[in-house]
């Protein structure tokens, strides 16, 4: 059985009514199969691993995949997840959001989970808007773009996510494209074996509302752009800050040790029971 | 806008609605199915046919927050929601009408998840309905346009001061074309006038809103909010009136269908009553005379109106859109009920559960309704069982 075949029957669910609700050409079929060549690889039994979502395009994924997987409210995953991490910590849990889930409606529990350090996995797929209501505005759709409530032009500026995350708190943050794929593999791969709250964000691209438009062309045209316009830290770090103007970092941001929410609640317990000293 | 009736979405004309209102700020959250009406609303404030100020915030509770903000500072303020959205909404619903900020809001009215469901049904209103908003329900796009221009109108007397909330069934209203007469900004700014707010935040006149209330004063602060509540009834009908004289379309809080001849009725909210006149036009031609009444007013509930569209009725089926979620029976069927037992009115009341999460109603279960209605079973005045209501067409 080829690889992919032998993937597919492993974790896509067979009782579910396929196609899937995405456009032909989104990105998010691409994030997932990155999601489950990456799980595959940490030898994570299907059981162990739960996937929270919140609500969107983005929010759909869950229902597609052979996991524990909950299906929660927009901008609440997080906080769900949290509640499952708590409940049983041996479980994996990977929280699927898109920007508006991730830094709009839920962005107050973004950055507390980061501060926080919990144990969860944020994959959030970024494509500037409100895919699944009809192309309004998101958080992150850039200054002077259009949406369907900024048909003009968008007048705010852009949250940048990883920076987010990076700021408030998170021990791993990388990010990648959907024109990425491996990228997105290797991430995924190096977010799940870290301990504490970890981000990845994807680039992906709504063609189907925001690229209509904006006139950004085809799904591939947009892809093109994803690859015309990141660079990967490495070579970002040998580009002048003016070549780096219309351009985003891809790779891993930031990966660094923190203790992680449940290894310092536990130290605190056995300070409160006296069976360790301060 | 011409002359005469135009085709056009119903969420297309509501935000044409609150343009003729002359709305001052909009903040609101995307949700289906309330899009269009903030989308248009936006490209409406971008494109300055409506000089006013509009912020896509974060999510319904920023959005309902802002609103009061504005409303605090003395601007005609609108928003609109669906569902969930009117959940997150839920603690500053609170807020606004305690506050007596005169905010309009429409609400297209959606399946609460889980499931999660974007179709129609009265559970998210149903959740809100004791927040303190004047509600009023509608059964047609014409209705929602004019509904919008009268609530500014109802929200903003000085005898009332309290925020309305629109009610419009998602998808079933909200995303279908009608045929809807405009009124002229002429006569729509003659109808009503700006905003003159009693107390705002203003610099040179300092106020506190949304302060303390101790317990010795908390209580007089809600009762005084209870009654201005109460008494806005007697405006809902001095605005319905004279928005009847001025544009030629009457509303009443209460209104009827067919029932002079008839002893059997439903009463139902929202788009559902044009499918029951339809199944009691069906009905009538089978020689069977059924009527309905028609709540347009839900809060404050208008009781003096209902209890006279009763006379002479001696079966009730209430139509509900919502579960009772653990009590005996539907929201609007305890008031009905309520309402006829304290008045000794002796009518046998039924109440049935229909359309949840936007699942089709049809004449022929009206006429299912009607049967179980005149059932021996159906007649019992006490009811042996927790469940007092039938959910019409539930499988399982």
């Amino acid at each position: 059985m080829a690889e992919i075949t032998r993937l597919i029957h492993e974790y896509l669910r067979h009782d579910k009514k396929f196609p899937h609700v995405w456009c032909p050409g989104c990105g998010i079929g691409i994030m997932l199969g990155a999601l489950i060549r990456a799980i595959d690889k940490t030898g994570y039994s299907k059981d162990d691993i739960v996937l929270v979502s919140g609500i969107g395009c983005t929010g759909r994924l869950p229902v597609y995949v052979d996991f524990n997987t909950l299906h929660t409210t927009h901008g609440r995953a997080l906080t769900f997840a949290t509640g499952i991490k708590l409940a049983k910590p041996r479980l994996k849990v990977i929280v699927i959001m898109g920007d508006g889930d991730a830094v709009a409606i839920g962005g107050n529990h973004f950055i507390h989970a980061a501060r926080r350090n919990i144990d969860l996995t944020a994959i959030i797929v970024n494509n500037n808007v409100y895919g699944m209501t009809g192309g309004q505005y998101s958080p992150t759709t850039p200054y002077g773009m259009k949406s369907t409530t900024t048909i003009y032009s968008n007048v705010e500026h852009a949250f940048n996510i990883s920076e987010l995350a990076v700021t408030a708190g998170a021990v791993f943050v990388g990010r990648g494209t959907v024109y990425h794929a491996k990228l997105l593999d290797s991430l995924m791969e190096k977010a799940f074996a870290k301990v504490g709250f970890s981000v990845v964000e994807i680039i992906s691209h709504c063609h189907t509302q925001f690229g209509r438009l904006n006139r950004m062309g085809t799904a591939v045209e947009m892809m093109q752009w994803q690859r015309d316009h990141s660079v990967t830290v490495e070579k970002a770090a040998q580009m002048k800050a003016e070549e780096l103007k219309d351009k985003f970092k891809i790779g891993v941001l930031v990966d660094r040790e923190l203790p992680a929410y449940q290894d310092e609640y536990e130290k605190v317990r056995k300070w409160a029971k006296g069976t360790e000293k301060r | 806008m011409k002359e005469g009736k135009t085709g056009i979405e119903v969420s297309i004309a509501a935000s044409i609605a609150a343009k003729l209102a002359r709305v001052e700020v909009v903040a609101a959250y995307p949700i289906t199915p309330q899009t269009h009406i903030v989308e248009h609303l936006s490209e409406l404030v971008a494109n300055g046919e409506l000089d006013a100020s509009y912020v896509n915030v974060e999510s319904e509770h920023s959005a309902m927050s802002a609103c009061c903000g504005a409303s605090a500072a003395g601007a005609r303020t609108f928003t609109s929601t669906s569902a969930q959205g009117m959940e997150l909404m839920h603690e500053i619903l609170f807020i606004a009408s305690a506050m007596r900020f005169p905010i309009v809001m429409a609400a297209v009215n959606r399946a609460l998840s889980s499931p999660l469901s974007i179709w129609g049904d009265h559970s998210d209103v149903m959740a809100a309905r004791d927040t303190g908003w004047i509600m009023l329900f509608c059964e047609n796009g014409q209705e929602v346009v004019d509904s919008i221009i009268m609530a500014f109108k109802i929200a903003e007397d000085r005898r009332v001061l309290l925020p309305v909330m629109v009610n419009l069934d998602g998808f079933s209203l909200s995303h279908v074309i009608e045929p809807i007469e405009f009124p002229s900004q002429e006569k729509v700014d003659a109808f009503l006038p700006p905003y003159d707010p009693l107390y705002t935040l203003h610099p040179d006149k300092p106020v506190t809103m949304g302060a303390y209330g101790m317990p010795e004063l908390y209580t007089e602060a809600k009762y005084a909010q209870e009654m201005a509540l109460i008494d806005s009834k007697k405006v809902v009908i001095e605005v319905m009136d004279d928005f009847g004289k001025r544009f030629g379309r009457s509303y009443k809080p209460v209104e009827t269908y067919n029932t002079e001849k008839a002893d059997t009725v439903f009463i139902a909210l929202g788009s559902i009553n044009e499918n029951i006149k339809t199944a009691i036009d069906m009905l009538k031609e089978e020689g069977r005379e059924v009527g309905l009444i028609h709540l347009r007013l839900f809060r404050p509930f208008p009781s003096d109106e209902l209890i006279a569209a009763l006379k002479g009725v001696k079966r009730v089926a209430v139509i509900e859109r919502a579960m009772p979620g653990g009590a005996m029976n539907s929201p609007l069927f305890n008031e009905i009920s309520s309402l006829v037992h304290s008045n000794s009115m002796g009518i046998q009341l039924n109440n049935y559960i229909v359309g949840l999460g936007g699942r089709d109603v049809n004449p022929e279960d009206f006429h299912g309704i009607i049967d179980d209605m005149l059932s021996p079973e159906a007649k019992k005045e006490t009811p042996k069982e927790e469940k007092n209501y039938r959910v019409i067409g539930v499988r399982g």
